[in-house]
Protein backbone atom coordinates (compact mmCIF):
# COMPACT_ATOMS: atom_id res chain seq x y z
CA UNK A 1 0.00 0.00 0.00
CA UNK A 2 1.60 3.26 -1.11
CA UNK A 3 1.94 6.12 1.39
CA UNK A 4 4.01 8.93 -0.16
CA UNK A 5 6.19 10.87 2.27
CA UNK A 6 5.44 14.43 1.12
CA UNK A 7 1.71 14.38 1.97
CA UNK A 8 -0.51 14.94 5.00
CA UNK A 9 -3.14 12.35 5.90
CA UNK A 10 -6.42 12.08 7.82
CA UNK A 11 -7.88 9.29 9.94
CA UNK A 12 -10.65 9.06 7.33
CA UNK A 13 -8.16 8.27 4.53
CA UNK A 14 -7.89 11.53 2.63
CA UNK A 15 -4.53 12.97 1.61
CA UNK A 16 -3.48 16.62 1.41
CA UNK A 17 -0.75 17.99 -0.81
CA UNK A 18 0.21 21.56 0.05
CA UNK A 19 1.17 23.90 -2.76
CA UNK A 20 1.76 27.43 -1.47
CA UNK A 21 -1.52 28.67 0.06
CA UNK A 22 -3.50 25.98 -1.73
CA UNK A 23 -3.93 22.29 -1.08
CA UNK A 24 -4.91 19.36 -3.28
CA UNK A 25 -7.19 16.79 -1.66
CA UNK A 26 -7.62 13.17 -2.70
CA UNK A 27 -8.21 9.71 -1.29
CA UNK A 28 -5.42 7.33 -0.31
CA UNK A 29 -4.33 4.10 -1.92
CA UNK A 30 -5.72 2.30 1.12
CA UNK A 31 -9.11 4.03 0.64
CA UNK A 32 -9.41 3.14 -3.06
CA UNK A 33 -8.36 -0.42 -2.34
CA UNK A 34 -11.00 -0.79 0.39
CA UNK A 35 -13.71 0.74 -1.80
CA UNK A 36 -12.96 -1.40 -4.84
CA UNK A 37 -14.03 -0.41 -8.34
CA UNK A 38 -15.07 3.25 -8.16
CA UNK A 39 -18.04 4.10 -10.37
CA UNK A 40 -18.95 7.64 -9.37
CA UNK A 41 -17.45 10.67 -7.69
CA UNK A 42 -19.87 13.32 -6.48
CA UNK A 43 -18.09 16.61 -7.02
CA UNK A 44 -18.76 19.87 -5.15
CA UNK A 45 -18.98 23.24 -6.88
CA UNK A 46 -16.15 25.68 -7.32
CA UNK A 47 -16.12 28.63 -4.89
CA UNK A 48 -18.10 26.66 -2.29
CA UNK A 49 -16.66 27.12 1.20
CA UNK A 50 -15.76 24.02 3.26
CA UNK A 51 -15.01 23.47 6.93
CA UNK A 52 -12.45 21.04 8.25
CA UNK A 53 -14.23 17.74 8.85
CA UNK A 54 -17.17 18.66 6.63
CA UNK A 55 -18.38 16.23 3.99
CA UNK A 56 -17.76 17.81 0.58
CA UNK A 57 -17.83 14.88 -1.77
CA UNK A 58 -18.81 11.23 -1.97
CA UNK A 59 -17.23 8.33 -3.75
CA UNK A 60 -19.34 5.42 -4.84
CA UNK A 61 -17.96 2.02 -5.72
CA UNK A 62 -19.60 -1.22 -6.78
CA UNK A 63 -19.68 -2.30 -3.14
CA UNK A 64 -19.95 0.85 -1.02
CA UNK A 65 -20.47 4.58 -0.92
CA UNK A 66 -18.29 6.73 1.23
CA UNK A 67 -18.25 10.40 2.17
CA UNK A 68 -15.11 12.44 1.68
CA UNK A 69 -14.40 14.83 4.55
CA UNK A 70 -12.38 17.94 4.06
CA UNK A 71 -9.07 17.73 5.97
CA UNK A 72 -8.82 21.53 6.03
CA UNK A 73 -11.01 24.64 5.97
CA UNK A 74 -11.10 27.03 3.04
CA UNK A 75 -12.71 27.68 -0.31
CA UNK A 76 -12.82 25.18 -3.17
CA UNK A 77 -10.98 26.90 -6.00
CA UNK A 78 -10.84 24.02 -8.43
CA UNK A 79 -12.66 20.74 -8.98
CA UNK A 80 -11.16 17.84 -10.92
CA UNK A 81 -13.89 17.48 -13.53
CA UNK A 82 -11.99 14.62 -15.18
CA UNK A 83 -13.45 12.37 -12.47
CA UNK A 84 -16.98 13.03 -13.65
CA UNK A 85 -16.49 10.96 -16.79
CA UNK A 86 -13.67 8.75 -15.50
CA UNK A 87 -14.13 8.01 -11.77
CA UNK A 88 -11.94 4.90 -12.11
CA UNK A 89 -8.89 7.19 -12.26
CA UNK A 90 -9.01 7.21 -8.46
CA UNK A 91 -8.34 3.46 -8.57
CA UNK A 92 -5.61 3.76 -11.17
CA UNK A 93 -3.50 6.37 -9.43
CA UNK A 94 -5.06 7.80 -6.25
CA UNK A 95 -2.15 10.18 -5.60
CA UNK A 96 -2.03 11.61 -9.12
CA UNK A 97 -5.76 12.28 -9.38
CA UNK A 98 -6.92 14.78 -6.79
CA UNK A 99 -10.58 15.63 -6.19
CA UNK A 100 -10.51 19.31 -5.25
CA UNK A 101 -8.08 22.16 -4.78
CA UNK A 102 -8.75 24.24 -1.68
CA UNK A 103 -7.46 27.66 -0.82
CA UNK A 104 -6.30 27.27 2.79
CA UNK A 105 -7.94 29.45 5.38
CA UNK A 106 -5.72 28.45 8.30
CA UNK A 107 -2.41 26.75 7.61
CA UNK A 108 -2.05 25.73 11.25
CA UNK A 109 -4.81 23.16 10.64
CA UNK A 110 -2.21 21.12 8.75
CA UNK A 111 -0.47 20.42 12.05
CA UNK A 112 -3.51 18.45 13.21
CA UNK A 113 -3.08 16.01 10.30
CA UNK A 114 -0.99 12.84 10.24
CA UNK A 115 2.35 12.50 8.46
CA UNK A 116 3.16 9.49 6.30
CA UNK A 117 4.64 7.44 9.14
CA UNK A 118 1.70 7.99 11.45
CA UNK A 119 -0.74 7.17 8.64
CA UNK A 120 1.21 4.05 7.72
CA UNK A 121 0.85 2.92 11.31
CA UNK A 122 -2.90 3.64 11.25
CA UNK A 123 -3.57 1.47 8.22
CA UNK A 124 -1.41 -1.36 9.55
CA UNK A 125 -3.51 -1.59 12.68
CA UNK B 1 -64.45 -19.41 11.91
CA UNK B 2 -65.23 -16.15 10.11
CA UNK B 3 -64.96 -16.24 6.32
CA UNK B 4 -62.39 -13.42 6.23
CA UNK B 5 -60.38 -14.62 9.27
CA UNK B 6 -58.71 -17.90 8.42
CA UNK B 7 -57.77 -19.04 11.95
CA UNK B 8 -59.76 -21.75 13.72
CA UNK B 9 -60.27 -21.77 17.47
CA UNK B 10 -57.63 -24.50 17.62
CA UNK B 11 -55.17 -22.35 15.63
CA UNK B 12 -55.71 -19.44 17.97
CA UNK B 13 -55.30 -21.59 21.06
CA UNK B 14 -52.06 -23.08 19.69
CA UNK B 15 -50.66 -19.59 19.07
CA UNK B 16 -51.70 -18.30 22.49
CA UNK B 17 -50.15 -21.34 24.16
CA UNK B 18 -46.91 -20.83 22.25
CA UNK B 19 -46.47 -17.30 23.57
CA UNK B 20 -47.85 -18.13 26.99
CA UNK B 21 -51.02 -16.06 27.30
CA UNK B 22 -54.51 -17.28 27.97
CA UNK B 23 -56.79 -15.04 25.99
CA UNK B 24 -56.42 -12.67 23.02
CA UNK B 25 -57.49 -9.80 25.30
CA UNK B 26 -54.30 -10.40 27.34
CA UNK B 27 -52.27 -9.17 24.37
CA UNK B 28 -53.84 -5.75 24.86
CA UNK B 29 -53.30 -5.56 28.62
CA UNK B 30 -51.05 -2.51 28.17
CA UNK B 31 -53.93 -0.41 26.88
CA UNK B 32 -55.85 1.25 29.72
CA UNK B 33 -59.41 -0.06 30.19
CA UNK B 34 -60.79 3.46 29.84
CA UNK B 35 -59.65 3.45 26.21
CA UNK B 36 -61.13 0.05 25.54
CA UNK B 37 -64.49 0.79 27.03
CA UNK B 38 -66.53 1.95 24.08
CA UNK B 39 -69.05 0.52 21.70
CA UNK B 40 -68.77 0.85 17.97
CA UNK B 41 -72.03 1.74 16.33
CA UNK B 42 -71.67 -0.47 13.29
CA UNK B 43 -74.48 -1.62 11.05
CA UNK B 44 -75.01 -5.35 10.69
CA UNK B 45 -72.85 -7.24 8.22
CA UNK B 46 -74.21 -7.13 4.66
CA UNK B 47 -74.55 -9.87 2.11
CA UNK B 48 -73.01 -9.27 -1.31
CA UNK B 49 -76.42 -8.45 -2.75
CA UNK B 50 -77.15 -5.94 0.00
CA UNK B 51 -73.74 -4.35 -0.42
CA UNK B 52 -74.17 -3.91 -4.15
CA UNK B 53 -77.57 -2.28 -3.58
CA UNK B 54 -76.07 -0.01 -0.92
CA UNK B 55 -73.28 1.19 -3.21
CA UNK B 56 -75.66 1.64 -6.14
CA UNK B 57 -77.67 3.97 -3.97
CA UNK B 58 -74.57 5.85 -2.86
CA UNK B 59 -73.52 6.20 -6.53
CA UNK B 60 -76.90 7.74 -7.32
CA UNK B 61 -75.99 10.62 -5.02
CA UNK B 62 -73.23 11.66 -7.44
CA UNK B 63 -74.23 14.59 -9.55
CA UNK B 64 -72.37 14.49 -12.88
CA UNK B 65 -71.29 18.02 -13.73
CA UNK B 66 -69.74 19.55 -16.83
CA UNK B 67 -66.47 20.97 -15.52
CA UNK B 68 -65.12 24.43 -16.23
CA UNK B 69 -62.71 24.22 -13.30
CA UNK B 70 -59.09 23.16 -13.50
CA UNK B 71 -56.50 24.41 -11.01
CA UNK B 72 -54.38 21.31 -11.42
CA UNK B 73 -56.79 18.68 -12.75
CA UNK B 74 -58.14 18.82 -16.30
CA UNK B 75 -61.00 17.07 -18.04
CA UNK B 76 -59.30 15.68 -21.15
CA UNK B 77 -60.66 12.78 -23.16
CA UNK B 78 -59.51 9.26 -22.26
CA UNK B 79 -59.40 6.94 -25.28
CA UNK B 80 -61.22 3.75 -24.32
CA UNK B 81 -58.29 1.50 -25.21
CA UNK B 82 -56.35 2.80 -22.18
CA UNK B 83 -58.60 1.54 -19.37
CA UNK B 84 -58.98 -1.69 -21.33
CA UNK B 85 -55.23 -2.23 -21.51
CA UNK B 86 -54.26 -1.13 -18.00
CA UNK B 87 -56.97 -3.33 -16.51
CA UNK B 88 -55.22 -6.43 -17.79
CA UNK B 89 -54.41 -8.35 -14.64
CA UNK B 90 -50.68 -8.51 -15.43
CA UNK B 91 -50.66 -4.73 -14.95
CA UNK B 92 -53.55 -4.06 -12.60
CA UNK B 93 -52.88 -6.51 -9.82
CA UNK B 94 -49.13 -6.98 -10.09
CA UNK B 95 -46.99 -5.76 -7.24
CA UNK B 96 -43.32 -5.02 -7.92
CA UNK B 97 -41.45 -8.18 -7.05
CA UNK B 98 -38.44 -7.76 -4.79
CA UNK B 99 -36.29 -8.84 -7.71
CA UNK B 100 -37.71 -6.18 -10.05
CA UNK B 101 -35.74 -7.39 -13.07
CA UNK B 102 -38.05 -10.41 -13.19
CA UNK B 103 -40.72 -8.02 -14.48
CA UNK B 104 -39.12 -6.95 -17.74
CA UNK B 105 -42.44 -5.75 -19.12
CA UNK B 106 -43.03 -3.39 -16.20
CA UNK B 107 -39.51 -2.04 -16.39
CA UNK B 108 -39.83 -1.55 -20.12
CA UNK B 109 -42.96 0.58 -19.93
CA UNK B 110 -41.46 2.60 -17.10
CA UNK B 111 -38.38 3.13 -19.29
CA UNK B 112 -40.63 4.28 -22.15
CA UNK B 113 -42.52 6.57 -19.77
CA UNK B 114 -39.24 8.17 -18.64
CA UNK B 115 -38.21 8.66 -22.27
CA UNK B 116 -41.48 10.44 -23.05
CA UNK B 117 -41.19 12.71 -20.01
CA UNK B 118 -37.65 13.72 -21.00
CA UNK B 119 -38.83 14.39 -24.56
CA UNK B 120 -41.64 16.65 -23.33
CA UNK B 121 -39.58 18.55 -20.75
CA UNK B 122 -36.28 18.56 -22.63
CA UNK B 123 -34.50 17.39 -19.49
CA UNK B 124 -31.74 14.76 -19.34
CA UNK B 125 -33.38 12.27 -16.99
CA UNK B 126 -36.80 11.41 -15.58
CA UNK B 127 -37.49 9.15 -12.65
CA UNK B 128 -40.04 6.34 -12.73
CA UNK B 129 -42.78 8.75 -11.49
CA UNK B 130 -44.01 9.94 -8.11
CA UNK B 131 -47.29 9.96 -6.19
CA UNK B 132 -48.71 13.25 -7.47
CA UNK B 133 -47.75 16.71 -8.63
CA UNK B 134 -47.78 18.28 -5.19
CA UNK B 135 -45.50 15.74 -3.51
CA UNK B 136 -43.24 15.71 -6.58
CA UNK B 137 -42.82 19.47 -6.16
CA UNK B 138 -42.01 19.07 -2.47
CA UNK B 139 -39.51 16.33 -3.35
CA UNK B 140 -37.92 18.74 -5.85
CA UNK B 141 -37.44 21.15 -2.95
CA UNK B 142 -35.64 18.38 -1.01
CA UNK B 143 -33.48 17.62 -4.02
CA UNK B 144 -32.48 21.28 -4.32
CA UNK B 145 -31.78 21.49 -0.60
CA UNK B 146 -29.63 18.35 -0.64
CA UNK B 147 -27.68 19.46 -3.70
CA UNK B 148 -27.04 23.03 -2.64
CA UNK B 149 -26.86 22.24 1.09
CA UNK B 150 -28.97 25.38 1.66
CA UNK B 151 -32.07 25.63 3.79
CA UNK B 152 -34.05 28.41 2.16
CA UNK B 153 -36.39 28.05 -0.79
CA UNK B 154 -38.20 30.76 -2.76
CA UNK B 155 -41.68 29.89 -3.95
CA UNK B 156 -43.59 32.06 -6.36
CA UNK B 157 -46.91 33.44 -5.09
CA UNK B 158 -48.51 32.15 -8.29
CA UNK B 159 -47.95 28.51 -7.40
CA UNK B 160 -51.15 26.52 -6.87
CA UNK B 161 -52.05 27.08 -3.18
CA UNK B 162 -52.65 23.39 -2.57
CA UNK B 163 -49.21 22.52 -3.89
CA UNK B 164 -47.85 25.26 -1.67
CA UNK B 165 -49.57 23.67 1.34
CA UNK B 166 -47.77 20.39 0.68
CA UNK B 167 -44.46 22.23 0.26
CA UNK B 168 -44.99 23.98 3.59
CA UNK B 169 -45.75 20.67 5.30
CA UNK B 170 -42.63 18.99 3.89
CA UNK B 171 -40.47 22.05 4.60
CA UNK B 172 -41.61 22.19 8.22
CA UNK B 173 -40.41 18.63 8.83
CA UNK B 174 -36.95 19.36 7.42
CA UNK B 175 -36.52 22.84 8.83
CA UNK B 176 -36.52 24.52 5.42
CA UNK B 177 -37.48 28.18 5.31
CA UNK B 178 -40.04 28.85 2.57
CA UNK B 179 -40.14 32.43 1.33
CA UNK B 180 -42.75 33.78 -1.11
CA UNK B 181 -41.66 35.58 -4.25
CA UNK B 182 -44.42 38.19 -4.79
CA UNK B 183 -46.75 38.34 -7.79
CA UNK B 184 -47.69 41.26 -9.99
CA UNK B 185 -50.59 41.31 -12.48
CA UNK B 186 -51.13 37.56 -12.35
CA UNK B 187 -47.50 36.51 -12.78
CA UNK B 188 -44.39 36.10 -10.66
CA UNK B 189 -42.67 39.41 -9.97
CA UNK B 190 -39.22 38.51 -11.25
CA UNK B 191 -38.05 42.09 -10.76
CA UNK B 192 -38.08 41.21 -7.06
CA UNK B 193 -36.06 38.05 -7.61
CA UNK B 194 -32.57 39.45 -7.22
CA UNK B 195 -33.51 41.15 -3.96
CA UNK B 196 -35.18 37.99 -2.64
CA UNK B 197 -32.14 35.78 -3.21
CA UNK B 198 -29.44 35.32 -0.66
CA UNK B 199 -26.49 32.99 -0.07
CA UNK B 200 -28.73 30.49 1.73
CA UNK B 201 -31.24 30.15 -1.11
CA UNK B 202 -31.29 26.65 -2.62
CA UNK B 203 -33.91 27.18 -5.32
CA UNK B 204 -36.82 29.08 -6.82
CA UNK B 205 -39.99 27.09 -7.41
CA UNK B 206 -42.26 28.54 -10.07
CA UNK B 207 -45.33 27.17 -11.84
CA UNK B 208 -46.14 27.75 -15.51
CA UNK B 209 -48.87 28.09 -16.60
CA UNK B 210 -49.48 29.34 -13.09
CA UNK B 211 -52.52 29.19 -10.80
CA UNK B 212 -54.16 31.97 -12.84
CA UNK B 213 -53.48 30.04 -16.05
CA UNK B 214 -50.89 32.63 -17.05
CA UNK B 215 -47.78 31.49 -18.91
CA UNK B 216 -44.84 32.74 -16.83
CA UNK B 217 -42.09 34.58 -18.66
CA UNK B 218 -39.06 32.61 -17.55
CA UNK B 219 -36.51 34.27 -19.85
CA UNK B 220 -33.57 35.52 -17.82
CA UNK B 221 -34.73 33.99 -14.54
CA UNK B 222 -32.01 31.36 -14.57
CA UNK B 223 -29.31 34.00 -15.10
CA UNK B 224 -30.43 35.84 -11.96
CA UNK B 225 -30.58 32.60 -9.96
CA UNK B 226 -27.08 31.67 -11.12
CA UNK B 227 -25.62 34.63 -9.26
CA UNK B 228 -26.41 32.75 -6.04
CA UNK B 229 -26.15 29.28 -7.58
CA UNK B 230 -29.81 28.70 -6.77
CA UNK B 231 -31.62 26.05 -8.81
CA UNK B 232 -34.65 26.69 -11.02
CA UNK B 233 -37.54 24.33 -10.28
CA UNK B 234 -40.43 24.52 -12.74
CA UNK B 235 -43.83 22.99 -12.00
CA UNK B 236 -45.63 22.51 -15.29
CA UNK B 237 -48.68 20.74 -16.64
CA UNK B 238 -46.87 18.45 -19.11
CA UNK B 239 -49.71 18.53 -21.64
CA UNK B 240 -49.00 22.23 -22.27
CA UNK B 241 -45.53 21.22 -23.44
CA UNK B 242 -47.15 20.15 -26.70
CA UNK B 243 -46.77 23.82 -27.59
CA UNK B 244 -44.90 25.70 -24.88
CA UNK B 245 -41.13 25.95 -24.76
CA UNK B 246 -39.68 23.07 -22.71
CA UNK B 247 -38.46 24.15 -19.27
CA UNK B 248 -34.98 22.87 -20.19
CA UNK B 249 -34.74 25.77 -22.64
CA UNK B 250 -35.22 28.17 -19.73
CA UNK B 251 -32.37 26.47 -17.87
CA UNK B 252 -34.56 24.53 -15.46
CA UNK B 253 -32.64 22.20 -13.15
CA UNK B 254 -35.71 20.24 -12.03
CA UNK B 255 -39.09 19.97 -13.73
CA UNK B 256 -42.06 18.53 -11.87
CA UNK B 257 -45.81 18.45 -12.04
CA UNK B 258 -48.88 16.31 -12.22
CA UNK B 259 -49.22 14.23 -15.37
CA UNK B 260 -52.99 13.78 -14.86
CA UNK B 261 -53.71 16.06 -17.86
CA UNK B 262 -52.15 13.38 -20.08
CA UNK B 263 -55.49 11.63 -20.42
CA UNK B 264 -56.08 10.44 -16.86
CA UNK B 265 -59.77 10.96 -15.93
CA UNK B 266 -60.63 13.32 -13.09
CA UNK B 267 -62.04 10.35 -11.15
CA UNK B 268 -62.66 11.73 -7.64
CA UNK B 269 -59.27 13.38 -7.24
CA UNK B 270 -57.01 10.44 -7.92
CA UNK B 271 -55.06 8.33 -8.51
CA UNK B 272 -53.02 10.91 -10.39
CA UNK B 273 -49.31 10.80 -11.08
CA UNK B 274 -46.42 13.10 -10.29
CA UNK B 275 -43.50 13.36 -12.66
CA UNK B 276 -39.97 14.56 -12.04
CA UNK B 277 -37.22 15.26 -14.54
CA UNK B 278 -33.82 16.82 -13.91
CA UNK B 279 -30.43 17.60 -15.35
CA UNK B 280 -27.84 14.86 -15.56
CA UNK B 281 -25.93 16.62 -12.82
CA UNK B 282 -28.74 15.94 -10.33
CA UNK B 283 -29.35 12.37 -11.49
CA UNK B 284 -27.62 10.70 -8.55
CA UNK B 285 -29.53 12.68 -5.96
CA UNK B 286 -32.91 12.39 -7.63
CA UNK B 287 -35.49 10.68 -5.41
CA UNK B 288 -37.36 7.56 -6.43
CA UNK B 289 -36.32 5.01 -8.94
CA UNK B 290 -34.98 5.09 -12.46
CA UNK B 291 -35.26 2.29 -14.99
CA UNK B 292 -32.29 1.87 -17.25
CA UNK B 293 -31.73 -0.07 -20.45
CA UNK B 294 -28.80 -2.42 -20.70
CA UNK B 295 -27.83 -5.79 -22.17
CA UNK B 296 -28.04 -9.17 -20.51
CA UNK B 297 -25.25 -11.76 -20.63
CA UNK B 298 -26.48 -12.93 -24.03
CA UNK B 299 -26.36 -9.42 -25.45
CA UNK B 300 -30.15 -8.96 -25.52
CA UNK B 301 -31.74 -5.63 -24.62
CA UNK B 302 -32.83 -5.72 -20.98
CA UNK B 303 -34.14 -3.30 -18.37
CA UNK B 304 -32.98 -2.78 -14.79
CA UNK B 305 -33.64 -0.52 -11.85
CA UNK B 306 -30.63 1.72 -11.63
CA UNK B 307 -29.05 4.50 -9.58
CA UNK B 308 -31.05 3.68 -6.50
CA UNK B 309 -28.47 1.76 -4.49
CA UNK B 310 -26.71 4.58 -2.81
CA UNK B 311 -29.65 6.63 -1.63
CA UNK B 312 -32.06 3.92 -0.77
CA UNK B 313 -29.98 0.99 0.35
CA UNK B 314 -26.45 1.86 1.38
CA UNK B 315 -26.79 5.37 2.74
CA UNK B 316 -30.42 5.69 3.72
CA UNK B 317 -29.69 8.29 6.36
CA UNK B 318 -28.01 10.49 3.74
CA UNK B 319 -30.78 10.03 1.20
CA UNK B 320 -32.55 12.99 -0.39
CA UNK B 321 -35.76 11.06 0.02
CA UNK B 322 -36.79 7.61 1.10
CA UNK B 323 -39.50 7.25 -1.50
CA UNK B 324 -39.00 3.70 -2.76
CA UNK B 325 -42.03 3.46 -4.95
CA UNK B 326 -43.66 5.06 -7.95
CA UNK B 327 -47.10 5.45 -9.48
CA UNK B 328 -46.57 2.59 -11.88
CA UNK B 329 -50.07 1.90 -13.19
CA UNK B 330 -50.63 5.60 -13.90
CA UNK B 331 -47.21 5.76 -15.57
CA UNK B 332 -48.45 3.02 -17.85
CA UNK B 333 -51.65 5.04 -18.41
CA UNK B 334 -49.67 8.10 -19.46
CA UNK B 335 -47.34 6.03 -21.64
CA UNK B 336 -50.25 4.48 -23.54
CA UNK B 337 -51.93 7.89 -23.86
CA UNK B 338 -48.85 9.53 -25.34
CA UNK B 339 -48.20 6.53 -27.60
CA UNK B 340 -51.76 6.68 -28.94
CA UNK B 341 -51.75 10.42 -29.38
CA UNK B 342 -48.32 10.84 -30.84
CA UNK B 343 -46.98 14.33 -31.39
CA UNK B 344 -49.81 15.26 -33.74
CA UNK B 345 -52.60 13.97 -31.51
CA UNK B 346 -51.24 15.70 -28.43
CA UNK B 347 -50.90 18.94 -30.34
CA UNK B 348 -54.44 18.60 -31.72
CA UNK B 349 -55.92 18.07 -28.25
CA UNK B 350 -54.03 20.99 -26.78
CA UNK B 351 -54.70 23.30 -29.70
CA UNK B 352 -58.42 22.61 -29.44
CA UNK B 353 -58.29 23.22 -25.69
CA UNK B 354 -56.42 26.47 -26.32
CA UNK B 355 -58.92 27.62 -28.91
CA UNK B 356 -61.92 26.73 -26.72
CA UNK B 357 -60.41 28.56 -23.75
CA UNK B 358 -59.79 31.66 -25.82
CA UNK B 359 -63.32 31.56 -27.26
CA UNK B 360 -64.81 31.42 -23.78
CA UNK B 361 -62.46 34.13 -22.52
CA UNK B 362 -63.41 36.57 -25.27
CA UNK B 363 -67.12 35.98 -24.71
CA UNK B 364 -67.12 36.13 -20.91
CA UNK B 365 -64.95 39.24 -20.95
CA UNK B 366 -67.71 40.91 -22.95
CA UNK B 367 -70.28 40.34 -20.18
CA UNK B 368 -70.86 43.11 -17.69
CA UNK B 369 -70.30 40.66 -14.80
CA UNK B 370 -66.69 39.98 -15.84
CA UNK B 371 -63.51 41.80 -16.75
CA UNK B 372 -59.93 40.78 -17.45
CA UNK B 373 -57.79 41.58 -14.37
CA UNK B 374 -54.59 41.42 -16.43
CA UNK B 375 -53.58 41.00 -20.05
CA UNK B 376 -51.26 38.02 -20.06
CA UNK B 377 -50.84 35.06 -22.40
CA UNK B 378 -52.63 31.94 -21.22
CA UNK B 379 -53.08 28.38 -22.46
CA UNK B 380 -56.29 26.52 -21.58
CA UNK B 381 -57.09 28.26 -18.32
CA UNK B 382 -57.77 31.93 -17.66
CA UNK B 383 -58.69 34.24 -14.82
CA UNK B 384 -61.43 36.87 -14.73
CA UNK B 385 -62.53 39.38 -12.14
CA UNK B 386 -66.22 39.14 -11.39
CA UNK B 387 -68.78 41.39 -9.78
CA UNK B 388 -70.73 38.25 -8.81
CA UNK B 389 -70.39 36.45 -5.51
CA UNK B 390 -68.20 33.50 -6.56
CA UNK B 391 -69.79 31.05 -4.16
CA UNK B 392 -73.35 31.92 -5.22
CA UNK B 393 -72.31 31.88 -8.87
CA UNK B 394 -70.89 28.37 -8.54
CA UNK B 395 -73.97 27.22 -6.66
CA UNK B 396 -76.19 28.53 -9.47
CA UNK B 397 -73.98 26.80 -12.06
CA UNK B 398 -74.11 23.56 -10.12
CA UNK B 399 -77.89 23.62 -10.19
CA UNK B 400 -77.69 23.88 -13.99
CA UNK B 401 -75.25 20.95 -14.20
CA UNK B 402 -71.96 22.86 -14.47
CA UNK B 403 -68.89 22.81 -12.26
CA UNK B 404 -68.00 26.48 -12.10
CA UNK B 405 -64.56 28.10 -12.14
CA UNK B 406 -61.92 27.79 -9.42
CA UNK B 407 -62.63 30.58 -6.93
CA UNK B 408 -59.46 32.16 -5.52
CA UNK B 409 -61.40 33.35 -2.48
CA UNK B 410 -61.39 29.75 -1.25
CA UNK B 411 -57.78 30.17 -0.12
CA UNK B 412 -57.27 33.95 0.01
CA UNK B 413 -60.09 36.33 0.99
CA UNK B 414 -58.32 39.22 -0.73
CA UNK B 415 -58.78 37.39 -4.04
CA UNK B 416 -62.53 36.76 -3.59
CA UNK B 417 -63.37 38.43 -6.92
CA UNK B 418 -60.99 36.30 -9.00
CA UNK B 419 -62.17 33.10 -10.70
CA UNK B 420 -60.26 30.81 -13.06
CA UNK B 421 -61.95 28.86 -15.85
CA UNK B 422 -60.37 25.81 -17.47
CA UNK B 423 -61.49 24.57 -20.87
CA UNK B 424 -60.46 21.40 -22.63
CA UNK B 425 -61.12 19.82 -26.02
CA UNK B 426 -64.11 18.06 -24.43
CA UNK B 427 -66.14 21.22 -23.93
CA UNK B 428 -68.40 21.78 -26.90
CA UNK B 429 -69.41 25.12 -28.33
CA UNK B 430 -72.95 24.41 -27.11
CA UNK B 431 -71.72 23.86 -23.55
CA UNK B 432 -69.66 27.06 -23.63
CA UNK B 433 -72.49 29.10 -25.12
CA UNK B 434 -74.86 27.75 -22.48
CA UNK B 435 -72.37 28.68 -19.74
CA UNK B 436 -72.06 32.19 -21.20
CA UNK B 437 -75.86 32.49 -21.30
CA UNK B 438 -76.30 31.32 -17.69
CA UNK B 439 -73.57 33.62 -16.37
CA UNK B 440 -74.88 36.56 -18.39
CA UNK B 441 -78.27 36.14 -16.74
CA UNK B 442 -76.93 36.12 -13.16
Amino acid sequence: MKVPKNLYYTDTHEWVKVDGDKALIGITDFAQNELGEIVFVELPEESDPVEKGEEFSAVESTKAASEIMSPVSGVIVEVNNELEEAPELLNEDPYKYWIVKIELEDESELETLKDADAYQKLIEE
Amino acid sequence: MHKYLPHTEADIKAMLDAIGVERIEDLFAEIPDSLKDFEMDLPKAHSEMELRKHFRELAKMNQPLIPFAGAGAYDHYTPSIIPYLIERQEFLTAYTPYQPEVSQGTLQYVFEYQTMITELTGMDVSNASMYDGATATAEAMFLAQATRKKNRVLVSATLNPYVRDVIDTYAHAKGIEVVTLPEVDGASDFSALEGSLDDDTAALIVQSPNVYGVIEELEGVKETLKQKKALLVVNQDPSTLAYLKPPADHGADIVVGDAQPLGIPLYFGGPYIGYMAATKKLMRKMPGRICGATEDTDGRRAFVLTLQAREQHIRRDKATSNICSNQSLMALFVTIYLSLMGVKGLKDVQKTSYNHAHYLYENLKGLKQFEAPFERPFFKEFTLRTTLDAEKMNQALKEKGYLGPFAHGTYDASKADLVTFAVTEKRTKEEMDELIRILGAL
